[in-house]
């Protein structure tokens, strides 16, 4: 049983009812297919469970591959410091296939984030280690590839397809 | 049924083909930590798959002056392409001739299969394996459990 060794804190971009009896925790890649594909399931997944679910989001790009991975993510990590991680994070997986610095301006515009101040903390790495935490953390508990999800803490081994997730969220929910 | 070789074992030595035209031993590593991760096959279709994980994380294995080498059945022209391809900056070992030779050696050859194992070992400097770990094929096994051995290696 593969365990999160970074427990859920404030410091988390976290969606839905703190107190709820499931938190879902994702470590995910803006570049990664993958990814992109269970971006709408988790949608679906939080729709169907309302403040039963906790949903977390945490970095892990997959810098190698995926060279765009990195300064997506911390498009993200600036925009919530503007309070607008959410937004930002859907519209990254939104347009994964035209990732990259025109793409993370025009977004910013698009949200009413300032988008030099973007291209600033982008040029100046401000986000990097924040990013770097994630993934190393994402690494210590386990995590196999984007993108991995745990459920109340276990890193969930099966598909990541809606009955499955919701299946594992329910027997999560029930052991509560 | 495979009998994963437990830790305090020696680590059996080996010499295997790492690109068409050089071999590999392990006691040429001897005096550092070695990561030795077998795996089933070269090209599985998915991004962060195990072994492009590894080279995600390779600047954690080294944190801790390990060495990692990857140990599939494939043979050293495969490796050549699929290393190059993903961009790996570690070694891929050909267990090739005689096949699954030095995975049956190390207790993780699946006889059935034609394939070794997804398992894992980290030998300390002195040769001997301090950890190991057979994961079910069809899960990427991470890298916490290795991390977790390293980090228990005395320094």
């Amino acid at each position: 049983m593969t365990q999160l060794r970074t427990p859920v804190g404030p410091e988390d971009h976290a969606q839905g009812n703190t107190t709820a009896g499931c938190t879902l925790v994702e470590y995910g890649d803006y570049e990664c297919p993958h990814c992109g594909r269970a971006y709408p399931i988790v949608k679906r997944v939080q729709e169907h469970f309302g403040d039963k679910l906790l949903f977390v989001y945490r970095n892990f790009p997959l810098m190698r591959s995926h060279p765009n991975a990195e300064p997506a993510a911390e498009t993200a990590e600036f925009a919530a410091t503007q309070g607008k991680f959410w937004e930002m994070h859907d519209l990254l997986f939104e347009k994964q296939d035209r990732l990259g610095r025109r793409l993370y301006e025009e977004l910013a515009g698009e949200i009413g984030i300032d988008p030099v101040a973007l291209g600033d903390a982008l040029d100046g790495g401000r986000f990097t280690d924040r990013v770097r935490a994630d993934f190393t953390g994402g690494v210590r508990s386990g995590v196999n590839g984007t993108p991995t999800f745990f459920i109340n803490g276990q890193r969930h081994d099966g598909p990541f397809d809606y009955p499955a997730l919701v299946g594992a969220i329910n027997a999560a929910l029930a052991n509560v | 049924m495979s009998d994963i070789l437990p830790a305090g074992t020696p680590a059996p030595d080996f010499t295997l083909p790492v690109t068409p035209d050089q071999k590999l031993s392990l006691k040429d590593l001897r005096g550092r930590p070695v990561v030795l991760a077998f795996y089933p096959a070269d090209w599985s279709p998915v991004c962060g798959d195990q072994m492009g994980l590894y080279n995600e994380v390779l600047s954690e294995f080294q944190k801790y002056g390990a060495e990692l080498v990857g140990i599939s059945v494939d043979g050293p022209w495969c490796h050549d392409a699929f290393a190059q391809a993903r961009g790996f900056h570690f070694p891929l070992l050909a267990d090739f001739e005689p096949k699954g030779k030095v995975a049956r050696e190390y207790g993780v050859y699946r006889e059935g299969d034609g394939i070794s194992e997804r398992a894992l070992f980290v030998i300390d400097k002195d040769g001997k394996i301090a950890w190991s770990y057979r994961s079910p094929i069809a899960i990427n096994p991470g890298a916490d459990g290795i991390l977790d051995a390293l980090e228990k290696l005395p320094k």
